[in-house]
């Protein structure tokens, strides 16, 4: 009976011990992480979690990095900038980590920039700002697209088919508000006039006083809206309530199948700038990214029986990156992993092709974009 | 003598010095250093809530508004119009203080929990302006701080600022224990007591729950201010709802019309949050848990209830 008692306390002690120090293997390669994986940006942040702890995992069966096992040290900031900025100081100062893989949101991750600065550690981001890598910071990377390249691609296509002259609806959202900033700004290259600069905020539930002036505007050829969630599907229910025939553009941050369920009929022809893990299925089979999205589908979702997202898809290459970077560099030396991060060249990524130089920290061109259009209930590519 | 140094106002204060002044030898790196100043930020501006919700019987949802708007006057002045923080600190003061009478004036001579109604829209209305005047404010994105300045020195890393915000702590917990102790203070309890009773002895009750109100936001503003310094970057969540919520359950949860308890509810649920993170998705459960038991078993706060138990058992054994 004693004994029994002892064992069993001695297990406890075990169990609290490794609950409050995750960390015991020293000579593990560390890789932090902060990502906002409960809270509003959740469907961002658990995704890219997911994504990180699969594909360590397997790391970590084939062998490790450099001879080691590779460890994630995780906190959720749920999206709360002050919460994250204080993980990355214990990421930095207390778990010592070599390389930080993190950021859900912009602000998060812009939160975490003089930290790592000061640290002199490798920090990739997983946020779309563009404020995160303009001007470029000598520790800091990111892997999605930024909102003045969806901006760009959807003024790239309306160009093509001929539009000058469109109305924009952006939300007031973090998101809403920088896409429209940038829209703004690279209007003009292409040509295009903006006639008419509407707003809604992200938790209307009806946008058809806005629409209602857009179509009463007179020379409008176009309409692209700049939102995220449930906004964008309002927009797009009473666009075809209003019986509005205008070709209607949506930016990356519908760029799920959420946004069809949502919206239903009416997203039928709606054109959208994503990135191509939404479409891996028909992609022809010579496209560059065709065997990393097949594959990166394939393991997601087989390890976690839910559809694969784009955000997931920032993740596993933040920690590609940083894992091609540590064994070019052949050790996990800070100065060492950020030079070989920068001097990345022709990765193949689930976002796109990256070709990392001292002036551009993210890499991406607009290839890294795809339109697609709404069919049926599914999408298809523009080519 | 002991029962000098037992005095709250005394030995508390002792005791509470020593603390601060020891702790460091148990800090091992930065990071619990930044641990122990938001501690300390934390509980600076709930000791003044306190007042309010211990002494004044008013509960405010929009302390972190105040919190915030402190926060972005200093950010504002001193990044994009050059002033010098301390300037820029004394104008968060003003703004907050003179906003925060205009609002409790008329509010305070009504009964009941209009203050916490009018301090919940005042709250939102200041977080949704820094969110939206993006030009200014850097919108939800948050906006960067530059380090706090005075006369040429500079006040930057976690060292220099635990001592400023450990020496900031001892000296607020003194004005409000001598705020609890003074006229009216006083007065306030007498309030508490019965509203009644104390207007027929000619207590300008009205008054002095403005006094508190006022008193309390400004400890909210400077904290701020000091944040925004300190952490070197905003966001709009500092001004906003659950931010506000989070001061008062500081206070709930170490007890009401108890300063030390408001500070060991500060302690607590600064720390808390990063004990658990460790569980993962469980988090967030076992902090309710941990909230719901307390409440539940110890309905005046920890403090009160742990130093009432621990009487009645001296009481018992002499």
């Amino acid at each position: 009976m004693l004994k029994s008692l002892f064992t069993r306390g001695a297990m406890l002690a075990v169990c609290a011990v490794s609950l409050l120090s995750p960390a015991l293997a020293d000579d593990a390669i560390k890789i932090g992480s902060f990502l906002s994986a409960t809270g509003p940006a959740s469907f961002l942040g658990d995704p890219e979690l997911k994504t990180l702890q699969l594909y360590i995992d397997k790391l970590n069966a084939e062998g490790g990095l450099l001879g080691k096992k590779v460890e994630l040290i995780h906190y959720d900031d749920a999206g709360d900038a002050e919460k994250a900025r204080t993980f990355v100081k214990r990421l930095l100062d207390n778990d010592k980590v070599s390389l930080i893989i993190g950021g859900t949101t912009t602000g998060t991750t812009m939160a975490a920039i003089p930290l790592v600065e000061r640290a002199k550690i490798p920090f990739i981001s997983l946020a779309g700002g563009i404020d995160i890598i303009d001007p470029v910071k000598k520790w800091v990377f990111k892997t999605p697209q930024t909102d003045r390249m969806a901006a760009a691609k959807i003024m790239e296509d309306m160009k093509k088919r001929g539009y000058t002259k469109i109305a924009l609806l952006s939300e007031t959202s973090g998101f809403g508000r920088s896409g429209r900033e940038q829209t703004l700004k690279v209007a003009p290259e292409y040509g295009i006039d903006i006639v008419l600069d509407e707003t809604y905020g992200p938790k209307d539930t009806d946008m058809t006083a806005q629409l209602t002036k857009i179509k009463n505007t007179e020379g409008v050829q176009a309409v692209f809206v700049f939102g995220f969630g449930q906004g964008p599907a309002i927009v797009t229910k009473n666009y075809a309530q209003l019986g509005i025939t205008l070709p209607l553009y949506q930016s990356h941050g519908v760029a799920s199948n959420s946004y069809i369920d949502l919206a239903g009929d009416a997203a039928q022809g709606v054109l959208i700038s994503a990135s191509a893990l939404l479409i891996t299925d028909d992609l022809p089979a010579d496209d560059v990214q065709k065997t990393v999205l097949v594959n990166y589908k394939k393991d997601y979702e087989t390890a976690f029986k839910a559809p694969v997202s784009t955000f997931g898809a920032y993740a596993y290459d933040g920690l590609m990156l940083a894992v091609n970077a540590i064994k070019k560099a052949g050790s996990t030396d800070p100065s060492k992993v950020r030079d070989a991060i920068e001097q990345t060249e022709g990765y193949v990524g689930a976002t796109g092709v990256v070709n990392m130089s001292p002036k551009d920290h993210m890499g991406l061109d607009l290839t890294a974009f795809r339109i697609l259009e709404i069919k049926d209930g599914g999408w298809v590519l523009i080519q | 003598m002991l029962a000098k140094l037992t005095h709250p106002r005394i030995g508390g204060l002792l005791i509470l010095s020593l603390i601060i002044a020891l702790l460091p030898l148990a800090l091992p790196n930065n990071y619990y250093y930044d641990v122990a100043i938001k501690i300390g930020i934390n509980a600076i501006v709930v000791v003044g809530l306190n007042l309010l919700i211990g002494y004044a019987g008013q509960i405010s949802l929009g302390h972190g508004g105040f919190f915030g708007l402190g926060a972005y006057t200093s950010g504002i002045l001193t990044a994009v119009y050059g002033w010098p923080p301390l300037l820029a600190l004394l104008t968060g003061v003003a703004v907050v203080g003179v906003l925060s009478f205009i609002v409790a004036r008329p509010i305070l001579r009504l009964t009941g929990h209009y203050l916490a109604m009018a301090t919940l829209g005042l709250g939102i209305i200041i977080s949704i302006v820094i969110s939206n005047e993006d030009w200014l404010t850097g919108g939800p994105d948050g906006m960067y701080v530059e380090p706090f300045t005075l006369l040429g020195w500079e006040l930057y890393g976690e060292k220099p600022w635990y001592w400023v915000i450990g020496a900031l702590l001892v000296i607020s917990v003194w004005m409000a224990m001598n705020i609890v102790d003074s006229p009216a203070g006083r007065a306030l309890r007498a309030v508490h007591g019965s509203e009644v009773a104390a207007q027929v002895v000619g207590v300008d009750t009205t008054g002095y729950k403005v006094l508190l109100f006022v008193v309390s936001a400004v400890f909210a503003s400077v904290m701020g201010s000091l944040f925004a310094h300190y952490s070197g970057f905003i966001t709009p969540a500092q001004a906003g709802f659950f931010h506000s919520i989070e001061l008062v359950t500081m206070v709930v949860l170490g007890g009401m019309a108890s300063t030390y308890g408001a500070l060991v509810g500060a302690v607590l649920l600064t720390v808390l949050p990063q004990l658990l993170s460790g569980f993962e998705d469980f988090e967030m459960v076992i902090f309710g848990l941990i909230l719901m038991l307390t409440l539940i078993f110890m309905p005046k706060g920890l403090v009160p209830t742990l130093t009432h138990k621990l009487k009645d058992w001296r009481g018992g054994r002499s």
